[in-house]
C-alpha cells in the first residue's frame, strides 16, 4: 500500500532529507505594483504583487495602522484537474494565514488610515505553495519599500516513510505522513506561521522544527540576493 | 482578506490584566493554565444522528452530525467522507454580521476538520456501502452561538462528542435499491483527537484566551493530540509571532493539559 518515497536516503526527486528544491526568486516584474516578485520553488510557479499604502476603503480603515490584505488565488491551469477559479475554502484559509504570517515582520504603524494589499497568485503548484509565497510575498513587501523588522521565510518539513524531510515536493506532501509548514523571523528567532496534519510525536516535531530553521536560513540568503540584484542594477524607480 | 474584528480593550482594563497575569492569575479569577468551566451536553437535537452543546465559559457551540449517502471521491473508492462547515452566528456578538461564512468560519472549520481526519478518529474505510458507489457522508456542522474567545476548542470539543455519540441507521442494499436498515448503529471509532489552544499575551502563556484576551494576544497556538500522544495537527494564529521557544514551551504544555481534557471529555462520552 504505502510507496516506497525514500530509497538509499534519496528522495523521488534525487534530494537527501535537508536538501531543497531548486529555488530562484525575481524581484520587480510588475511594472504598476509598489513591489512584485515572482518565484520558482520546485515546480511552483508563483506570482506576488504589491499595491500601496493607498487610500483605505471606509469599512476597512484603521486609525492606527495600515490594513493588511491578502489574497491567495491558484490559476484555473495551476494544477492537474482544471482548478475552479471561485475562491475554495481552503483558498480562503492560506489567504488569512499568509497575511497573519507577514504581519508582524511590517511596521505598518507608519501608514495609519491607509490598505495593503498582497495579491499572490500561483501560476503552477506543487507542495509548499505556500510556503514558497510567503517568501515571495515578503521579498515583494521590501521591493515596495515597506518598513519590516525582518524577512520572512517559510519553509514544510514533514515526515516521508518515517524520516523527517525539508521541503516537500508534491507527491511526498500528497503521500507522506505528516506535512508542517513554518515560517520565521529569523533575526527576533520568531515563528510566524505554523500549521501540522498528519501524525508526529513531540519529538519529532521539535526535531522538525529545528529542521525547518536551517532551511529557512538558506532561503533567506536567496531572498536578500535576489533584492541585491535588482537594487545594484541602479533600477530602483522608487 | 480582511482582518478578523477584534474587541477593543481599553487602557485601563489592559494594565489591570497584564497586572493580573504578572500574578498568575487571570481576571475571570483563573490560574494561567486553567480552563473556564466546561459543560458539555450530547444528544441535544433529537433530530441530529448525533449533536453536543458545549459551553466553555460564554462561548457556546452546538455542533450536529447528519449522515448522508453520496457517491466517493475518485481517489478514494473504498473511503466515506467527512465534512465540516462552521458558522459563527450573528447571535455570536454585535460584530458578526449575517451572509456567507467569513474567514474565521472557515478557518475554524478547516482546523476541526483537520483535528478529526488526522487522528484518524473515524475509521472511514467501514462507512463504504458499495465501494466506487456508495459511501456515507458525514457532515458536522458547527454553530457558535455565543463567542466569548477559544472557538477552536470549544467546536472540536462540541464536534469530536457528536461524533462520539453518533447513532444512525445503516443502508442495505435490497435487489439493488438502498433500503434503511433496523437498528441504529455507532461510528466505526478508533481515536479520540483532544484539542488545546493556548495563546500569548504579552510574555506571558496562557490556555483557553477569552474574547478579551485573544483581542490583546500575540498569537494563539491550537495543538490536537491524539490518544497515543502524537500530535495530529497544529494551527497558529493571529497576527503576532511567537518565539521558538514558546512553541516548544506549549507543545509540552499542551500534552498534559490535552491528557486532562481527554478525560472530561471521555467521561461525558461514557455517561451519554
Amino acid at each position: 500500500m504505502e510507496n516506497q518515497l525514500i530509497i538509499n536516503g534519496k528522495r523521488t526527486d534525487g534530494r537527501g532529507p535537508t536538501d531543497l528544491r531548486p529555488l530562484k526568486i525575481d524581484v520587480g516584474i510588475i511594472k504598476n505594483a509598489a513591489g512584485s516578485s515572482y518565484i520558482e520553488h520546485g515546480k511552483n510557479k508563483i506570482i506576488v504583487a504589491i499595491y500601496g499604502p493607498k487610500d483605505s476603503h471606509r469599512y476597512a480603515m484603521n486609525i492606527e495602522k495600515a490594513t493588511l490584505r491578502c489574497r491567495y488565488h491558484m490559476s484555473p491551469f495551476s494544477t492537474e484537474e482544471r482548478k475552479n477559479p471561485q475562491p475554495s475554502r481552503r483558498e480562503i484559509e492560506i489567504s488569512k494565514v499568509i497575511r497573519d504570517a507577514l504581519e508582524p515582520s511590517l511596521i505598518l504603524e507608519n501608514f495609519p488610515k491607509t490598505m495593503i494589499d498582497i495579491f499572490v497568485e500561483v501560476l503552477q503548484s506543487d507542495g509548499g505553495s505556500r510556503s514558497a509565497s510567503i517568501t515571495a510575498a515578503s521579498v515583494a513587501l521590501a521591493d515596495a519599500g515597506i518598513p519590516m523588522k525582518d524577512l520572512v521565510e517559510a519553509v514544510a518539513v514533514g515526515k516521508v516513510n518515517g524520516t523527517l524531510v525539508v521541503d516537500l515536493n508534491d507527491i511526498e506532501d500528497k503521500e507522506g505522513e505528516s506535512d508542517m509548514p513554518v515560517a520565521f523571523m529569523l533575526n527576533e528567532n520568531k515563528i510566524t506561521l505554523l500549521q501540522m496534519d498528519g501524525k508526529m510525536t513531540v519529538e519529532e516535531f521539535k526535531a522538525g522544527l529545528m529542521m525547518a530553521m536551517e532551511a529557512a536560513k538558506k532561503i533567506k540568503e536567496i531572498q536578500k540576493e535576489a533584492l541585491a540584484k535588482k537594487y545594484s542594477q541602479g533600477e530602483n524607480k522608487k | 482578506m480582511m482582518p478578523s474584528k477584534k474587541l477593543l480593550v481599553s487602557a485601563v482594563r489592559k494594565e489591570q490584566i497584564l497586572k493580573l497575569l504578572a500574578q498568575g492569575k487571570r481576571v475571570d479569577n483563573r490560574g494561567l493554565l486553567d480552563y473556564r468551566p466546561l459543560s458539555i451536553a450530547p444528544n441535544v437535537i433529537e433530530k441530529a444522528e448525533g449533536s453536543a452543546l458545549v459551553k466553555l465559559g460564554d462561548t457556546h457551540v452546538i455542533a450536529g452530525v447528519k449522515i448522508g449517502v453520496g457517491t466517493p471521491f475518485p481517489d478514494t473508492p473504498n473511503e466515506g467522507i467527512l465534512i465540516v462547515n462552521a458558522e459563527i452566528l450573528p447571535t455570536a456578538s454585535e460584530y458578526q454580521e449575517p451572509g456567507p461564512p467569513d474567514e474565521d468560519s472557515i478557518e475554524l472549520a478547516r482546523v476541526v476538520d483537520r483535528g478529526i481526519r488526522e487522528s484518524k478518529m473515524i475509521d472511514f474505510t467501514k462507512l463504504v456501502i458499495e465501494p466506487g458507489k456508495h459511501v456515507y457522508i458525514v457532515y458536522v456542522d458547527i454553530s457558535v452561538i455565543g463567542m466569548d474567545g477559544n472557538l477552536f476548542d470549544a467546536s472540536s470539543y462540541a464536534a469530536v462528542v457528536a461524533l462520539l455519540t453518533t447513532k444512525y441507521y445503516p443502508m442495505v442494499n435490497e435487489n439493488g435499491t438502498l433500503v434503511k436498515g433496523s437498528e441504529k448503529v455507532p461510528l466505526p471509532v478508533q481515536d479520540l483527537g483532544v484539542s488545546t489552544t493556548f495563546a500569548k499575551v504579552d510574555s506571558y502563556v496562557i490556555v483557553d484566551p477569552t474574547w478579551e484576551e485573544e483581542s490583546m494576544m500575540e498569537a494563539r497556538l491550537t495543538i490536537v493530540y491524539d490518544k497515543s500522544g502524537n500530535i495530529c495537527a497544529v494551527q497558529k494564529g493571529g497576527n503576532g509571532a511567537l518565539l521558538v521557544d514558546d512553541v516548544l514551551n506549549i507543545i509540552d504544555l499542551a500534552k498534559s493539559k490535552s491528557e486532562e481534557m481527554r478525560k472530561v471529555l471521555e467521561g461525558v462520552i461514557s455517561n451519554a
